[in-house]
């Protein structure tokens, strides 16, 4: 049975392109739900931020400075700066999205994170045409969302049961590996590639994820410096 | 300030930060430079968020072999390019991860 066109079609490839990355998320959500408990959050306040804000790196840097009794304006331009990186996913999905009515933006809008761009953009890149993608957005999102939740819950009523020695985070970065692969398809991608990868060690360092905005605005610059050589 | 305050108005800011390309994409129409530009924004951002994951272990800049991180990196991009398997990445990313952890 083929039927790629068919919108719940596209929907369950969405859920199963997620999969590999839940490997990673899993034992985040859980680390997350546990940071938060000893930060002083309640239950209730833990896991409804996974859902009111969903943003894992933003929500543990939420967790630790409310632990430090930071004032709230602060922590939330923390949060927000943490944040500012999914502007650059938003206009890189943009073109593919412009068709579609209002509420289906806001809801891939909502649901758009690292892990659900990576999957999502991948797929809108691939050669075929197909017109039902969205639905293909719409499943990875939701799976990755569905496993936030539960990932949360699990780390606030169970506490750590995987040992963080597995190194079960390791298939996030293997997953992001398969998925850029096959789009290094020519020089400037390749240029492209090489010094973001490099920039992003240089720019580790900086502080609320803005190393990977830095990394990523100086490897698309040399990516169009290449390509007009 | 009441936690719940402080949830809520990051959640709607990072909702605005995420949408604001999607929403705003059908008014304006961006630069030739800026559309060309687009192209390399999932190699930047996936490559910026994968080269930290490996360079660094346990904490520490390691650019050397004795990084398993790394080592299982590399391996598992050769089998990507080899097989364009996101399963295959992973299985033998993981197995040599594992393997070289327990020897170093």
């Amino acid at each position: 049975m083929d039927t790629p066109h068919i919108p719940s079609h596209q929907f369950w490839q969405g859920v199963r392109a997620e999969l590999p990355i839940l490997l990673g998320v899993v034992p985040f959500g859980m680390i997350y739900g546990i940071l938060a408990l000893s930060a002083g959050l309640s239950p209730l306040d833990a896991q409804a931020m996974s859902s009111v804000v969903f943003g894992g790196s933003s929500q543990f840097m939420t967790a630790k400075l409310v632990s430090a009794a930071t004032p709230g304006i602060v922590i939330i331009v923390t949060g927000f700066v943490i944040n500012l990186r999914h502007a650059l996913y938003s206009a890189s999905l943009a073109p593919y999205t412009r068709h579609l009515p209002p509420a289906w933006k806001a809801v891939l809008a909502y649901l758009l994170t690292d892990e659900m761009y990576a999957v999502t953009i991948v797929n809108y890149l691939s050669q075929e045409e197909i017109t039902h993608k969205h639905w293909f957005a719409l499943g990875s999102g939701l799976m990755l969302w569905t496993s936030w939740q539960l990932s949360t819950a699990v780390g606030i009523f169970l506490g750590s049961q995987i040992p963080s020695s597995w190194g079960l985070d390791f298939a996030l970065p293997l997953t992001f590996i398969a998925l850029v692969v096959p789009v290094l398809r020519d020089r400037s991608a390749f240029v492209t590639a090489i010094v973001a990868s490099l920039a992003a060690l240089l720019f580790f360092g900086l502080p609320f994820k803005l190393g990977l905005l830095a990394a990523a605005f100086t490897a698309i610059a040399c990516g169009l410096w290449s390509e007009k050589k | 300030m009441n936690i719940w305050i402080v949830m809520i108005a990051l959640g709607l800011l990072t909702f605005v930060t995420r949408l604001s390309f999607i929403a705003l994409m059908e008014r304006i129409r961006l630069p030739a430079i800026l559309q060309r530009a687009l192209r390399f924004v999932p190699i930047a951002v996936l490559c910026a968020i994968i080269a930290p994951e490996l360079g660094f272990y346990k904490e520490n800049l390691s650019l050397s072999i004795t990084n398993p991180r790394l080592l299982a990196g590399l391996v598992a991009t050769m089998v990507a390019f080899r097989t364009k398997s996101v399963i295959w990445t992973i299985a033998i990313g993981m197995a040599v991860f594992w393997i070289l952890k327990s020897w170093l």
